[in-house]
């Protein structure tokens, strides 16, 4: 059980790091995804579904139980190659419907004060 | 390409096999077992392995980039996952993509889409919204 006290707690990653046109070309070569100019919209997943993974896990949530419920992104701006990014993870919301919890985490990539992209993962602990 | 509200876009078919979902788990760094290690997904209940919910999804999003011209002119993108994509080994699984133009509000437009698998809806809400 998620420990309610980490609602509206946000995690900021103390590094920025930077896409390298290697991860984005990958991403689009597993999806088919001719166009590597620029990263393909739900390219950021890859980023911030591990910087929330580690706050999940931090806050006391059993991750081999989840199964992901939905998914939403805001793109104000595509990532490119050579982009330094940081990302900062919110939970929510956290409640618990028909005896599964249902955890919804906010990720927020910034390039410096430019906000780029905001997701949304709305992710099930299975009971 | 101009769009109007109740356009119905082309669909468009995207094969899923076992080999491209370790491609994406390579690529996405989502490597749970489910998604390639079909005694372990079995173990877990399931019927066989499963595609990522993501990939079903970024698959979803090539065939919005596509609608719009390019990756670079989405600006949302949203969906609920309804139904696991069942990928047994050795099978290129049909996953079928359509849209409807939902809105047209200035320079954006707002498309409802339809993931078929098997006959059966995949993606819930699923919704995105590109520049024109």
């Amino acid at each position: 059980m998620l420990n309610p006290d980490v609602v509206g707690r946000t995690y900021k990653g103390a590094n920025s790091f930077t896409v390298s046109q290697e991860s984005i070309t990958n991403f689009a070569l597993a999806i088919g995804e001719p166009n590597t100019s620029v990263a393909p919209p739900t390219f950021s997943i890859s980023i911030s579904l591990t910087e929330s993974q580690a706050l999940l896990q931090e806050s006391g949530l059993d991750w081999t139980r989840v199964v992901h419920g939905d998914q939403r992104f805001e793109i104000y701006r595509p990532l490119v190659a050579g982009d330094s990014i940081i990302c900062s993870s919110t939970i929510e919301s956290a409640r618990v419907m028909a005896g599964n919890e249902i955890v919804t985490v906010r990720s927020d990539l910034h390039s410096g004060n430019e906000l780029l992209i905001s997701s949304w993962s709305t992710l099930v602990v299975r009971a | 390409m101009s769009f109007q509200v109740g356009d119905e876009l082309a669909a468009k078919t995207f094969l899923i096999n076992r080999a491209k979902l370790v491609a994406y788990a390579n690529a996405s760094g989502d490597q749970n077992p489910i998604h390639q290690d079909e005694d372990f997904a079995k173990s877990v209940g399931l019927e066989n392995v499963i595609a990522h919910g993501m990939f079903t999804m970024a698959l979803a999003g090539r065939y919005v980039s596509e609608l719009a011209g390019g990756s670079e002119k989405v600006r949302e993108f949203s969906a609920r996952f309804t139904k696991p994509v069942v990928v047994p080994a050795g099978i290129d699984v049909e996953l079928i993509l359509s849209a409807k133009v939902s809105a047209v509000e200035g320079n954006q437009i707002k498309v409802d889409l339809i993931a078929i698998c098997d006959e059966v809806k995949v993606l819930g809400m699923a919704k995105a919204t590109f520049l024109a």
